[in-house]
């Protein structure tokens, strides 16, 4: 039984969307807040959701996802695990940003229009202004705050969440056999 | 010192007097002074985007004038060399990122972008384009989309949500990346959109156009194996004059009978006597179902755009749907099943050619329902505009022709065919028949003003033989999204709904010649009405071709072969195309495949419980990696929601129970021994 909450995983995501909806009353305002508590769930808006929100509050698919995209904080594609914000406002774009761009973007091998690493891992953005410039440049790797990084130290991070993963994912394969077990 | 002043205030230095007008723009183009404008439109919500209609009012600056409420004393200047600056660079950027492939756009002669650069005296484009071009729409049956054309106006995004109260098009993305575009960037025949065109008809540019036929039928009247066989639908005779200068509503039945055979098309027919033939078998399907307790209330079915928003959005109504088949489609069908008989034709070389005021018809003959064997009923149809644009390609001088007839027997109607253009025209025409069938007695006052009017939504009740009838008569289909969800919460006490979706029926179709101006839908009505008048015949009952086509041919009113030949069954149908959500983890193709349909229909019902049950189910008796749940939208069968699907075969009417049930029978049956 171990493995069943990888499996069931989807289910359990749609029942969230559910209950999302009831929350928000099925009402039509509510869509803004309703697709970001989806994209929470699920780390973006998969279209079939969208579908499905549409339906629910009896509101044209057109125009859902007109509204999700026109929000840049609103992602039609999957992301990665692990998300960098590179600030490349006026101040961050002064004290050198682009070169700590340039380099997470080599050593992950990502571009502008596709952002995602092949893995799943990591998604590379860029923001306007954080509103931190004091600590310019800034990047936040999910909910972490990192001021005055240097390229060196932006790859540097990028190891360290690679090294844990890794560890993760061998204790994974680990208990992995005994899941298949069950299941058989 | 008693009198009431009534409030003004001054364009231009004028006065002028605020009589009720809601906002500046309508009040200066009261006082003669047509400000340009691309997002304003009457009937629609005031957008403000183009910042064309600008002003200059004393006091407050540079405003829009549509957005300006007209208040007492403001002192307004409507052309100042600023504002005159603004404009013209306004249109000159929207040009910069417009594809200038103008001479062989087919709004070239109708763009208000064209129109209004040359207006403005932009002679130059000073900037660089930043646009990339995309590929064109064209996977719809009735339209083009090009959004390399389009100025962002939203005429159309609000055309379609706020009279026809679907929303098939909506912006997309921000800033330089906005489209207006269907939902997740897909095509226009893959979702909703009923193809009523009415986007087309208040597009400003050629971002959406009608899709034309013109090539296909110059090619069937090239063919000398072919016998092409025309019908016009009565909106086009009050529309066609349009496009070559005449007023709208004047009626050119007789030089369009002329334009037709000069371009070589066999027999020259007229819809109105297919109108007069679905009067009669309306009719008496209205007269059958309210004496006899059948479904009521009654909606018509001559427009396709409403057929397909039925079918589309209130599946539980499509009993109440008449079973007829619109006038274009009985015309087909009983053309193609009388004359190669009479012409001595074989059925493949007879071509049929509709001439439409509707974009929608195009998609109607498409249906794969409307055909025998894979040969359409109506081959081709043209719009009114297409028709126009063979009339010019051909250099034929429209007005200078000499008025010819309809040849016989279906160039023969009256009255009552020929008002089913207008919106209250079929109530009207069908009216004429019951009153005269039920009371047995002669009708002598044929017109039923009750019924008509321009307003969206009417209502009328009408006396006939003691039983009172109630009508309603919609168009716009968010008015008959209105009425029908009265229906389906059985409130509502109509006997007979007449629906058209585009705006004052027929004669407002997308097919019609695009116009600015306010009032051509009001006197095309009246063209309509008046063509009427001058006909000496006004009940289809009276229709002597009608009577022998019945006598000779058909058979019974409503009798076997006329159910065969001019009726038809709707089906339920999804919105938008290939949608389903897995919402299990699928590997492998050995499993048993679970779908729950959550469309609308399905999920009112209570499909989320099916799915719930089945997941829950699932879940607890470790069957995840057997089975690949999936949420899917719409199976297009409604009726009998909730569905499932399991490994390719319907539950109907499905409970978490049944479900579970027939599953187990399932995975038992596979398992090993």
């Amino acid at each position: 039984m171990a493995s069943m909450p990888i499996v069931v995983d989807r289910a359990e995501k749609f029942e969230k969307v559910v209950s999302i909806l009831d929350h928000y009353s099925r009402r039509p305002s509510g869509l803004i807040p309703i697709l970001q508590a989806i994209q929470h769930e699920y780390q973006y808006l998969p279209e079939e959701v969208l579908t499905y929100v549409a339906t629910s509050l009896d509101v044209p698919p057109a125009r859902v996802y007109g509204v999700a995209t026109f929000y840049a904080h609103f992602a039609l594609e999957p992301k990665g695990k692990h998300v960098i914000r590179i600030c490349d406002g006026t101040a961050c774009h002064v004290k050198q940003s682009l070169p700590v761009l340039n380099a997470l973007r080599e050593k992950l091998g990502t571009t502008e229009k596709s952002a995602t690493t092949a893995d799943m891992l990591f998604t590379i953005e860029t923001v306007a202004c954080l509103g931190a410039c004091g600590l310019a440049p800034v990047v936040v790797i999910d909910e972490q705050v990192y001021g005055q990084i240097t390229p060196q130290r932006a790859v540097a991070l990028v190891d360290e969440i690679k090294a844990t993963e890794a560890g993760l994912a061998s204790a994974l394969e680990t208990e992995q056999p005994s899941a298949e077990v069950v299941n058989e | 010192m008693n009198q009431v002043t009534q409030p003004t205030l001054t364009i231009d230095g004028k006065t002028v007097l605020i009589e009720g007008e809601r906002n500046l723009l309508e009040l200066v183009r009261k006082a003669n002074i047509d400000l340009p404008t691309f997002c304003y439109h009457s009937e629609l919500s005031v957008y403000g985007a183009c910042r064309l209609c600008l002003v200059q009012i004393e006091g407050r600056g540079i405003q829009g004038a549509c957005s300006t409420p007209a208040e007492p004393g403001l002192k307004v200047l409507t052309t100042t060399p600023e504002i005159r600056e603004i404009r013209k660079i306004a249109v000159e950027l929207l040009l910069a990122n417009h594809d200038q492939s103008c001479p062989t756009c087919s709004r070239s002669a109708n763009c208000q972008l064209q129109s209004l650069a040359l207006r403005l005296g932009v002679k130059k484009v000073r900037f660089k384009s930043v646009h990339t071009p995309v590929p064109l729409d064209e996977s719809s049956p009735s339209l083009v989309r090009d959004p390399n054309k389009c100025v962002l106006c939203g005429d159309c995004v609000r055309m379609c949500a706020e009279i026809q109260g679907i929303g098939a098009i909506d912006f997309a993305h921000r800033g330089h990346e906005v489209s207006v575009q269907p939902a997740f960037g897909k095509l226009l025949g893959d979702v909703e959109c009923v193809n009523c065109g009415q986007c087309a008809s208040v597009c400003p540019t050629g971002a959406l156009t009608v899709k034309s036929e013109v090539d296909q039928v110059w090619d069937l009247l090239a063919d000398p194996k072919n016998t092409v066989v025309v019908q016009i639908a009565p909106a086009v005779r009050v529309g066609l004059g349009e496009c070559f200068g005449l007023k709208p509503g004047e009626i050119t039945t007789g030089r369009i009978v002329a334009a037709l055979k000069n371009l070589g098309f066999d027999q020259i027919y007229d819809t109105s006597f297919a109108a007069d033939l679905t009067v009669i078998e309306e009719g008496t399907e209205f007269l059958e179902r309210k004496t006899n307790g059948g479904t009521l209330p009654m909606f018509t079915s001559c427009c396709p755009g409403w057929v397909k928003y039925a079918e589309q959005y209130f599946p539980e109504l499509l009993p109440n749907l008449s079973t007829c088949r619109s006038p274009q489609a009985m015309f087909g069908s009983l053309v193609k099943a009388m004359l190669p008989d009479q012409l001595k034709v074989e059925r493949k070389n007879l071509k049929v050619v509709a001439i439409m005021p509707c974009t929608a018809k195009k998609f109607e003959a498409q249906r794969p329902e409307m055909s025998v064997d894979g040969d359409p009923d109506v081959d081709h149809v043209l719009t009114t505009q297409e028709l126009a644009q063979m009339i010019q390609s051909a250099g034929i001088i429209f007005d200078s022709l000499q008025p010819e007839s309809f040849d016989m027997p279906f160039g023969f109607y009256t009255g009552a065919g020929v008002i089913f253009g207008n919106s209250g025209g079929v109530m009207e025409a069908v009216l004429r028949y019951a009153a005269e069938k039920v009371t047995g007695k002669k009708l002598d006052n044929v017109e039923f003003d009750q019924v008509r009017g321009d307003s969206g939504l009417r209502e009328a009740t009408i006396e006939v033989n003691g039983t009172e009838l109630k009508l309603a008569v919609v168009h716009g289909l968010r008015n008959a999204r209105v009425v029908a969800e009265q229906v389906r919460a059985g409130k509502s006490h109509y006997d007979l709904i007449e629906v058209m979706a585009c705006p004052g029926g027929c004669i407002g179709g997308a097919g019609q010649p695009v116009t600015t101006s306010t009032n051509a839908r009001a006197l095309r009505t009246k063209g309509l009405y008046h063509a009427d008048k001058m006909l000496q015949l006004h009940k289809s009952q009276d229709n002597v071709f009608i009577t022998e086509c019945y006598a000779k041919f058909l058979g019974e009113i409503g009798g076997e072969k006329a159910h065969h030949l001019l009726h038809t069954s709707y089906q339920s149908r999804r919105r938008i195309a290939d949608e389903s959500l897995s919402l299990t983890q699928v590997q492998g193709n050995e499993k048993t495949k679970v779908s729950v349909c959550l469309g609308t229909n399905c999920f009112l019902e209570g499909s989320q419980d099916v799915l719930n049950g089945v997941l829950r189910h699932a879940e607890q008796n470790g069957l995840e990696g057997r089975i690949d749940v999936r949420a899917g939208f719409c199976f297009e069968k409604c009726e009998s929601g909730p569905n499932v699907m399991i490994d390719g075969e319907y539950v109907h009417h499905c409970t978490a129970a049944k479900a579970i049930e027939e599953l187990n029978s399932r995975i038992e049956v596979d398992k090993p021994a």
